[in-house]
C-alpha cells in the first residue's frame, strides 16, 4: 500500500476532487496547510508597515491507495492541481507498513 | 424657558448614539490587535465605560460644569457631588437649561468622557495590566479630562470667558482638544512610558481581524452623530449642518488616506478606509458646526492624508503607539482645532476674518497638549512605580486573554482547549 500525498493550491481542490472521484478513490483527507517553496511568500501592507507573509495557504490532500494505484492516482492529482504557475505544490507517494479499518478491525489492503 | 420636548429627545438620542461608540471603538482596536490579545483590548473600553460611568455621576459632572470654577481651571467636586442639585429644583421639578433637563445633559456628556478614556487604549494594546489601566482611567479622567471639559465648555480658561477670548472666541464645537488632543497626548506619553511590545518592530503585528475593524469603523461614524449632531444642543438646522458636516469630511478623509496609501504602499487598504474614517471623524469634530461643507471637504482630505503619513512615525522615532491614537487622534486633532483659523465661516482667515482666530486656535491646541502631557506623565511614572503597567513577559508573549483574563477568543489560541471538568 502506498500513502499519496499532495500540497496543492486551494482553489484546485474542487477539481482533484472530482477527477479523483471520477477516477474511482473512495475516500481521502484533506487539511489546511500553509507552506512555502519556489513561489515564495507576498508582502502585505498595514497603514504603512510591510510585513513579509513567508507561508502561503494550500491545502494537503492524502489518499491511500494500492500499490499498483499510486502512478495513476498521482498523475489524476497533478493533471487537476496544474495551472503552469509557480506556487502548484507538489505531490509523493510513500510506503504504508500497514492500514487498519476503525470499524471492524480490520487490516491490509481490505481496509482501504 | 419650558421643556422642549424636540431638542429633550435629540439629546437623549445623541447621548445614546455616542454611548454605542465605545463597544464600536472596542471593536475597531480589537480587529486591529494580534487574536491572542482580542478580548484584553476589547476589555479595555468596556473597562473605562465602567470605571467612568460611575465617576461621572460622583464628581464628573460637578467638576466639569458645576458652579465655582477653581481658577478656570476645573469645577470644585463637591459643589455638584452625586449629582446633588442637578436633577430636581426646589420645587421638585427638573432642572431645565435651555429648555433641556440637566440630567440629559450630564447622561449626554458623561459618553464622551468614557470614550475619550477608551481612545487611549489602543496605545497600550497587547501588554497592559488590566488592574492598572482601570486605577488610570478614573484618575486620568478625573485629573486630565474633566479640567479640560471644564476649561473649553465649562466657561473656564479655554472657553469664551477666558484670556483667550479678548483675541477670539475659542471654538471647539465637539472636542478637538477636550476629547482628541487630550487623548491623542495622553497615547503618546503613555506610549513611551510604558514601553513596546516584546519584538515591535521585528515580529509581525498585523491585525487579526479587519472586518472587525470596518465594523467598529462603522459604528463609531454612525455614533458620531450624536457626538457632533448632538453638540448642537438643538434639533435644529445647526445640528444638520454639524451632521452633514461630519459626513462630508469623513467621506473625504477616506479618500485623503486611500490616496496617500496607493501612492506610497501600491494598495488601497480596508484598514486604510477605516482610519480615514476616523480621521475624517476626529478632524471635523471641532469645526462641525463652524465651517460650511466646502470647507469640511478640505478638512477631512487633508487629515486622511496627514494621519496616512503620521502613523509611520511610531517606527521612525521607536515608541509603540500600537494602533495609531497619536498619528489618527492627535494630528487630526490639532489639524481640525488649528484648521478652524483657516475655514471658520465668519471668523476664519479665508473668510476674511484675519488671524486672529487661527492664532487663539493654536493657543488653544498647545494649552490642550501642555495640560494633558503633564497629567499624564506624572499619573503614568506614579503608576509605573507603584503598580507597574506591564504584565509578565509569559504572558505577553502566550496570550494576555489568558493570563489577565482567564479567556480566549479564539479555538486555537491556548493549546489544550479540551474541557475536562466543568464545575458549576
Amino acid at each position: 500500500m502506498k500513502l499519496v500525498t499532495g500540497i496543492i493550491q486551494p482553489h484546485r481542490l474542487d477539481d482533484v476532487k472530482s477527477a479523483l472521484e471520477a477516477a474511482g478513490v473512495r475516500g481521502m483527507t484533506v487539511s489546511e496547510a500553509s507552506g512555502y517553496g519556489r513561489q515564495k511568500g507576498h508582502t502585505e501592507v498595514y497603514r504603512g508597515a510591510e510585513y513579509t507573509v513567508d507561508l502561503v495557504p494550500k491545502v494537503r490532500i492524502e489518499v491511500l491507495v494500492d500499490d499498483a494505484d499510486a502512478g495513476a492516482v498521482t498523475e489524476v492529482v497533478i493533471k487537476a492541481a496544474q495551472t503552469g504557475k509557480i506556487g502548484d505544490g507538489k505531490v509523493w507517494t510513500v510506503p504504508v507498513d500497514d492500514v487498519a479499518r476503525v470499524r471492524t478491525g480490520e487490516h491490509g489492503p481490505g481496509a482501504l | 424657558m419650558e421643556l422642549d420636548t424636540g431638542v429633550t429627545a435629540w439629546m437623549l438620542t445623541s447621548a445614546s448614539l455616542v454611548l454605542l461608540m465605545t463597544p464600536g471603538l472596542a471593536l475597531f482596536y480589537g480587529g486591529m490587535v494580534r487574536g491572542k490579545s482580542v478580548l484584553n483590548m476589547m476589555m479595555m473600553s468596556f473597562g473605562a465605560m465602567a470605571v467612568v460611568g460611575v465617576i461621572y455621576v460622583l464628581w464628573g459632572w460637578s467638576m466639569s460644569y458645576a458652579d465655582g470654577s477653581v481658577a478656570g481651571l476645573f469645577g470644585n467636586p463637591f459643589e455638584q457631588f452625586g449629582l446633588a442639585g442637578t436633577i430636581y429644583d426646589d420645587a421638585g421639578e427638573f432642572v431645565l437649561s435651555d429648555g433641556l433637563p440637566v440630567i440629559v445633559d450630564v447622561g449626554f456628556q458623561a459618553t464622551f468622557a468614557i470614550i475619550t478614556v477608551a481612545l487611549i487604549s489602543g496605545a497600550l494594546a497587547e501588554r497592559v495590566k488590566f488592574s492598572t489601566w482601570l486605577v488610570f482611567s478614573g484618575l486620568w479622567v478625573t485629573l486630565s479630562y474633566f479640567p479640560m471639559a471644564h476649561m473649553v465648555w465649562g466657561g473656564g480658561l479655554l472657553s469664551d470667558d477666558g484670556p483667550f477670548a479678548s483675541i477670539a472666541d475659542p471654538i471647539d464645537f465637539a472636542g478637538g482638544t477636550v476629547v482628541h488632543i487630550n487623548a491623542g497626548v495622553a497615547a503618546l506619553v503613555l506610549a513611551i512610558i510604558v514601553g513596546k511590545r516584546k519584538g515591535f518592530g521585528k515580529e509581525p503585528m498585523r491585525p487579526h481581524n479587519l472586518p472587525f475593524v470596518m465594523l467598529g469603523a462603522a459604528l463609531l461614524w454612525f455614533g458620531w452623530f450624536g457626538f457632533n449632531a448632538g453638540s448642537a444642543y438643538g434639533a435644529d438646522g445647526a445640528a444638520g449642518l454639524a451632521w452633514v458636516n461630519t459626513t462630508t469630511a469623513t467621506a473625504a478623509a477616506i479618500i485623503g488616506w486611500l490616496i496617500t496609501e496607493k501612492i506610497r504602499d501600491g494598495h488601497a487598504t480596508s484598514l486604510g478606509a477605516a482610519s480615514g474614517v476616523v480621521a475624517g471623524l476626529v478632524a471635523i469634530t471641532p469645526a462641525a458646526g463652524d465651517v460650511s461643507p466646502l470647507g469640511a471637504i478640505a478638512v477631512g482630505i487633508i487629515a486622511g492624508a496627514l494621519s496616512a503619513l503620521a502613523v509611520g512615525l511610531k517606527y521612525r522615532f521607536g515608541y509603540d503607539d500600537s494602533l495609531d491614537v497619536v498619528g489618527v487622534h492627535l494630528v487630526a486633532g490639532l489639524w481640525g482645532t488649528v484648521a478652524l483659523g483657516f475655514l471658520a465661516t465668519g471668523s476664519g482667515l479665508f473668510y476674511g476674518g484675519g488671524v486672529n482666530q487661527l492664532i487663539v486656535q493654536v493657543l488653544i491646541a498647545l494649552v490642550a497638549i501642555a495640560i494633558s502631557a503633564v497629567v499624564t506623565a506624572v499619573l503614568g511614572l506614579l503608576l509605573k512605580a507603584t503598580m507597574g503597567w506591564r504584565v509578565s513577559e509569559d504572558a505577553e508573549v502566550n496570550s494576555i486573554d489568558l493570563a489577565v483574563h482567564g479567556e480566549t477568543a479564539y479555538e486555537n489560541i491556548a493549546q489544550g482547549t479540551v474541557v475536562k471538568e466543568v464545575r458549576a
